[in-house]
């Protein structure tokens, strides 16, 4: 909250833009978060003194032009856009109305999904090279806190990671789920160095589907 | 041979080896280095450099490993997959082989969470197994990962870890198989006090074949203190200490001594233990101990081959 507070300090007039998508489900960045945070920020600028105009509007998908696109007169009637999507969403609001300070309200840790209601777990890290048919369905590259190939460190035990008792070991789950469906072999077998060009490593990732590119 | 380093020639020669370990300061005192290689001086037939263990910032494992190589004992300079790319690991290891380092240790690194740095960036582009390989084929094939030739390879006695105490236990031989195919020489163990967990690995690489194609040297940590039996227990991932030692430790007169004859027992039973080939005493800011206790445990004189 300190962060959004200082990142809005010199406007006035603001924006709020939820997401109707992935941080709706996720309880961070939907309709009903927008409101809260409109909340607080009007009692904030009460306390302080200050006029403050807080706009609230969600939209379906942020990371969509088409929806970013039927946002433009809210846009232009206020200074400055806190979106609470996605870093995702964020940037193409911010593309589309480069003349506009867009500033992210959340800071987008992870892709996981709930364990339990209210806690939600890292899985995936978009690598670009999918190996979970292979690993049991169990991303080591994103639960394996030394995202490593071969198998556990000395570090694993009882289950556990060895960096917090709280944290699965993922290789331990991997090595349970692939003894169970008799497919073993892919640990007991050398795998090779990754290439992790695809990751990030190699530059900020472009995705091209040929057929859906309209010319 | 592969190397020609001093390790590899005792056990090529069938004789029980002896390696100790001598973590550098954290500082640029390269005295620390040279005081603590004169204590193992004769006592070892080399000793590794950790390279940044359990990831706090110490003076660099190929620069004190050539301190070593001055004073005259070979090192074993330790190499985590933590803090360096591949494109780093390989320019480190042919600086080192360029040094005179002819032993390397292949390992994956404590993580950085434990260290004095736990906000930094870890690396880990491959793991301890695919540095094995890598540093075989530099020096087999002499090809860099990529595949690029070279034309001087580094002559490497390539070693790596293993932890017969870790989970899954029944994947740990595997493990081992796997670095034995990934192109191991030889293997230093996680410390040993619960010598019956050892002895089932043992039995199960044995029958495997394992012990014939890689040489084993058992880990040796003399404890100090009943409290530091506990820690270990407790705290370290990954190793076992049986409440019967912790018991010996708190009972004992003198606790000291008492981890010393722990230790010298533990190496009595590794020596005759079929598949072992060595002992490596990782003595933790206590390498003054390693003398006694490689005397005690009958292992001196160290041969000269
Ligand atoms: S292997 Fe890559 S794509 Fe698949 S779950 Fe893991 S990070 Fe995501
Ligand atoms: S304990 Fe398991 S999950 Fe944690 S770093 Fe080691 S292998 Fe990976």
């Amino acid at each position: 909250m300190d962060e959004i507070l200082e990142m809005l300090a010199r406007y006035e007039r603001i924006l709020l833009l939820g997401c109707g998508t992935c941080v709706t489900v996720c309880l961070a960045g939907g309709e009903r978060e927008v409101g809260i945070l409109a909340g607080q920020l009007r009692i904030h600028a009460r306390q302080e003194g200050k006029s403050a105009q807080v706009d609230e509007h969600t939209i379906e998908r942020q990371c969509e032009k088409e929806w970013v696109e039927e946002i433009k007169d809210r846009v232009e009637g206020v200074d400055v856009v806190m979106s609470m999507a996605c870093g995702v969403g964020v940037q193409l609001v911010a593309e589309m109305y480069p003349e506009k300070p867009v500033f992210p309200a959340l800071n987008t840790t992870f892709m996981g999904y709930p364990a339990q209601h209210g806690i939600w777990f890292e899985n995936c890290r978009g690598c670009g090279n999918c190996v979970l048919h292979l690993s049991g369905g169990v991303c080591p590259i994103t639960r394996c806190a030394k995202s490593l190939l071969n198998g556990p460190c000395g570090g694993s035990q009882n289950g556990e990671c060895e960096i917090d008792k709280e944290i699965e070991c993922a290789w331990q789950v991997i090595y349970d789920r692939l003894k169970k469906t008799g497919r073993l072999e892919w640990m007991n077998n050398y795998q090779p160095p990754r290439d992790w060009s695809t990751a990030g490593s190699g530059g900020p990732r472009r995705s091209v589907k040929i057929e859906e590119v309209l010319d | 041979m592969k190397s020609e380093s001093n390790l590899e020639k005792v056990l090529e020669a069938g004789k029980f080896a002896v390696t100790s370990e001598i973590g550098p300061p954290k500082s640029a005192d390269g005295n620390v280095v040279r005081k603590k290689t004169g204590i193992l001086k004769n006592f070892v037939d080399a000793a590794n450099i950790t390279d940044n263990q359990t990831a706090i910032v110490r003076l660099s494992s190929i620069a004190a490993a050539s301190i070593l190589l001055q004073e005259g004992i070979e090192p074993v300079a330790q190499m985590t997959v933590r803090d360096r790319n591949r494109i780093a690991i390989q320019s480190d290891i042919l600086g080192a082989a360029a040094l005179g380092v002819k032993n390397v240790l292949c390992l994956s690194g404590d993580h950085q969470k434990f260290g004095n740095h736990p906000s930094s960036k870890n690396v880990f582009d491959i793991d301890s197994m695919q540095l094995i390989r890598m540093l075989k084929d530099m020096r087999d094939a002499k090809k860099f990962q990529c595949g690029d030739e070279m034309d001087v390879e580094p002559r490497l006695f390539i070693g790596a870890a293993a932890n017969p105490f870790a989970d899954p236990f029944e994947f740990r031989v595997h493990r081992l198989a796997k670095k034995i195919d990934a192109g191991v020489d030889f293997i230093q163990t996680q410390g040993i006090y619960d010598i019956n967990r050892f002895e089932k690995w043992l039995e199960e690489a044995r029958s495997e074949g394992l012990t014939e194609k890689v040489y084993i040297l058992g880990g040796v940590i003399p404890l100090k203190s009943a409290g530091a039996a506990k820690y270990i227990k407790n705290k370290v991932a990954g190793m076992i200490v049986p409440d019967s030692l912790i018991d010996r430790m708190k009972n004992a007169a003198d606790p000291k001594q008492e981890g010393i004859k722990i230790a010298i027992e533990t190496i009595e039973q590794l020596k005759d233990m079929k598949g072992v080939h060595g002992v490596h005493i990782m003595a933790i800011e206590w390498e003054e101990k390693v003398p006694e206790i490689v005397k005690e445990s009958g292992l001196l004189p160290r041969p000269s081959v």
